[in-house]
């Protein structure tokens, strides 16, 4: 059971797209897996022949790292990723697919030896945090628990061997050694599983695990800067006056494709914290923060936003929230963002200092633009100005690099034609 | 088309974008924005799937004579009248 965002402790495997037998290709959408959050199209990051399936859909929700099918690697495909080689296991050199999200997009995934023994099992999520004592990793991982996702009660919420005593009595007991772990209902939800009440109850559980993550472990610092948006609306509205309806752009696109540009001047802010030091994404994949209707939000990425054209993005942006409101992203999008961005301005918010997304290293906000008064050229005139805030990890950069990106976002949006 | 008509596909087409859309609560002089929490994405692709549905592509100069479904009722009639008069 692949992570699928850093807030996702398990899922359950809705529909098999591949048989075995079947060849696969890297990207090949190879399952459907029901989060807290939205069906996932599983992708596969490598070439192979799907050789079993190990866990046929139910409505058994499986902790993350529960084995879901063997991939044989190709001769001569993809390279396995060197973290595991398939050796002791019995079973012949098959992979277990299991992807996760805090792994950079640059990385090759994790790939795990197929029926792990006792000593070795399958989650590989640790090392996502630093914050958990050894014995507790150790406990957590035979229990196949994510001690990442676990609450710690040590010093600087530290995940201690009681914290992981503590989960495992909410979770099932010692699994068989290759058998899907099935992780028990929380005993607060209503009805049944699979109801809009429960799974948006699932979805609240899901983000208050993330940002209050976020929160323990991230030392944020807020800027605030204030953007002169006359000339990029003024642009837009000019650009859009011509076109049919399927051809306009909404403004939050220039701010997308703002706010991806500014990033590459200051990549330090793109990227992940993982095993307490900063990794740099060179891709710039935007986490577009996404209310749903009924409540909750999700951020998939709009994958390479700084290099898509304005119209390009926004295709790729309608497509998201459209498929992100009917509750079906891909994998890729769901793991890939390197930097969240969100936008209350629909709302007539002034500014939002936003929660960073972990383990990503910055967030940035933007309000709603505002008729107010400004100085230009020495004369006060009206202007329609926009907060612009930007939330950093404070481990990882510091305020003077967050201004300069502030900076940077304020020049780009002056020249819309360039975006 | 007549009034009726416009306003029933109008509804029609508004519950594709706001799936939980009771036609008996929305109250037809409301503003849309405010009564369904839809955003301006969600109000790009209503104006979207007008098109699609009427044939009639609103400028986005129009875009604010749509607020309410009484006003797009309005405006579409309108339209519709002046297409036909073309």
């Amino acid at each position: 059971m692949p992570r699928l965002g850093a807030d996702m402790t398990a899922g359950k495997v809705v529909k098999w797209l591949k048989q075995p037998g079947e060849s696969i290709k890297r990207g090949d959408i190879i399952a459907i897996v029901e989060t807290d959050k939205a069906n996932v199209d599983v992708e596969s990051f490598i070439d192979g022949v799907l050789e079993k399936i190990l866990v046929q859909p139910s409505d058994d929700r499986l902790a993350v790292g529960t084995p879901l099918a063997l991939i044989s690697a190709e001769a001569g495909a993809a390279p396995a990723a060197p973290t595991a080689t398939p050796t002791a296991a019995a079973v012949p050199p098959a992979a277990v697919v299991v992807p996760e999200a805090v792994t950079p997009a640059a990385a090759p995934p994790a790939v795990v030896p197929a029926a792990p023994s006792p000593k070795k099992p399958a989650p590989t999520v640790a090392g996502a945090r630093a914050r958990v004592s050894p014995a507790a990793r150790k406990r957590a991982l035979e229990l196949q628990l994510d001690p990442a996702a676990l609450a710690g009660t040590g010093p600087q919420g530290r995940v201690t061997l009681a914290d992981v005593e503590r989960a495992a009595q909410g979770a099932p007991t010692q699994p068989g050694p290759a058998g899907p772990v099935a992780v028990k209902e929380a005993p607060t939800q209503p009805g049944p599983a699979d109801s809009a009440a429960a799974r948006q109850l699932r979805m609240r559980e899901a983000i208050a695990a993330a940002m209050a993550r976020s929160k323990r472990e991230i030392p944020h610092y807020y800027l605030a800067c204030t953007i002169d948006m006359k000339t990029a609306l003024d642009w837009l509205t000019e650009r859009n006056a011509g076109r049919a309806v399927t051809e306009r752009l909404l403004y939050a696109v220039l701010l997308i494709k703002a706010a991806a540009l500014a990033l590459r001047e200051v990549p330090e802010l793109n990227g992940f914290w993982i095993d307490n030091r900063a990794q740099h994404s060179e891709a710039i994949h935007a986490g577009i923060a996404i209310s749903l209707r009924g409540g909750g939000l999700v951020a998939p990425a709009l994958r390479h936003a700084d290099r898509l054209s304005l119209d390009e993005l926004m295709r790729d942006f309608q497509d998201l929230v459209k498929r992100a409101r009917a509750g079906s992203l891909k994998s890729s999008e769901v793991t890939d963002p390197t930097v969240t961005i969100t936008s209350l301005g629909e709302r007539g918010v002034d500014s939002v200092f936003g929660i960073i997304t972990p383990p990503q290293l910055a967030l940035v906000g933007f309000g709603t633009p505002r008729e107010r008064p400004w100085v230009v050229d020495g004369a006060v005139v009206p202007r329609p100005l926009l907060s612009a805030t930007l939330s950093g990890d404070h481990r990882a950069t510091d305020g003077h690099r967050g201004a300069l990106y502030l900076a940077a976002l304020d020049r780009l949006l002056q020249q819309p034609e360039a975006l | 088309m007549n009034e009726t008509e416009i306003r029933d596909r109008v509804i029609k087409t508004l519950s594709g974008i706001v799936p939980e859309l009771d036609p008996h609560t929305l109250k037809p002089a409301g503003n849309l924005r405010d009564q369904l929490d839809i955003d301006s994405m969600d109000f790009l692709n209503f104006l979207i799937a007008l098109h699609q549905e009427f044939k009639i592509d609103v400028p986005e100069s129009d875009a604010g004579k749509l607020g309410s479904i009484d006003a797009c009722v309005e405006y579409l009639t309108q339209a519709l009248r002046q297409r036909a008069q073309a």
